[in-house]
């Protein structure tokens, strides 16, 4: 079941393992760039940094749009932490519920084992 | 920590996990101490379910509640917020008492399906409730704008908590 978090996680680390992804998120940080730009800036090819690109974006820490023949990177389509803390907050809301069913069950029993007794009697 | 009155029997508190399941899917589950017959009563009779779908913690009040529970019937609850109403319908796809129930949310564009399970153990139920968003990008926004429920304060603080533990 936590299979998919699991993955996500691996992706991000993995994307961040490398000295040359965290290079590009740095400097996504300041500001958004072209691969183009982000191959020169890196001294790499286009294919090279395409591929870097790719990796970042797979695990969620950027998103890239094409517009014309350019592809312009930016940081954080959403944040993992993000996306956790809102599972969490979820989470404490069907917490939050179930409580309240419980206590709407536990009648529902209390009710048919009266009505059981009154039956047999 | 609270001392606990011995009149009352101690709490049980089965626990609730949520988890992004895959790109499309929130699964919930949670086991209720209570025959399958009467949890899938709580979730189908309206004068049971408006009593625990909103709990008293929550920032908004539901005002409405009617559910025609059969297949194509529909739902449609109503909740005071901001001063203003907001209504939350669909309608239900698969009913099988006492151990499926299968509801639609049409209240946006790139509504989810709700699917929810309660499947009987020694006398327990354990609930599933899987939401299928039509594509990981309905999701994604769903997450975004925290479409599915806002809580209070406590929560906020646990954002800020973890927001300093991934800033560490």
């Amino acid at each position: 079941m936590v299979q998919h978090l699991r993955n996500r996680l691996d992706a991000s680390f993995a994307a961040l393992s490398d000295p040359t992804r965290r290079g590009v998120l740095e400097r996504l940080g300041r500001a958004d760039a072209s691969i183009t730009e982000l191959a020169e800036k890196f001294d790499m090819t286009l294919t090279g940094m395409k591929k870097h690109v790719g990796i970042l974006e797979q695990a969620g820490l950027i998103k890239t749009q094409k517009v014309g023949r350019v592809r312009t990177c930016t940081l954080g389509a959403r944040r993992l932490e993000e996306e956790m803390a809102w599972i969490e907050r979820y989470r404490q809301m069907w917490a939050a519920r179930f409580e309240e069913l419980d206590k709407v069950v536990e009648e529902l029993k209390r009710k048919e084992k009266v009505d059981g007794s009154k039956k047999r009697e | 920590m609270e001392a606990r009155r011995e009149s009352e029997p101690t709490p049980v508190h089965n626990r609730t996990a949520a988890e992004r399941t895959s790109e499309r899917e929130l699964v919930v589950t949670r086991t209720v101490n209570g025959p399958a017959r009467l949890v899938f009563d709580a979730w189908t009779k309206a004068e049971l379910f408006e009593r625990w779908w909103v709990p008293k913690s929550f920032p908004i009040k539901l005002v409405s509640c009617e559910l025609d529970v059969r297949v194509g019937g529909k739902y449609r609850l109503a909740f005071a917020h901001e001063g203003g109403t907001v209504e939350f319908f669909g309608h239900y796809l698969e009913v099988t008492r006492p151990s499926r129930l299968v509801w639609t949310n049409d209240e946006g564009d790139a509504g989810n399906v709700t699917t929810v399970t309660f499947e009987e153990r020694g006398g327990k139920t354990l609930v599933v409730v899987h939401d299928l968003y039509p594509s990981k990008e309905a999701l994604d926004a769903a997450i975004a704008e925290g479409s599915t429920g806002g809580m209070p304060e406590q929560l906020e603080q646990l954002d800020q908590l973890l927001g300093t533990l991934a800033g560490a």
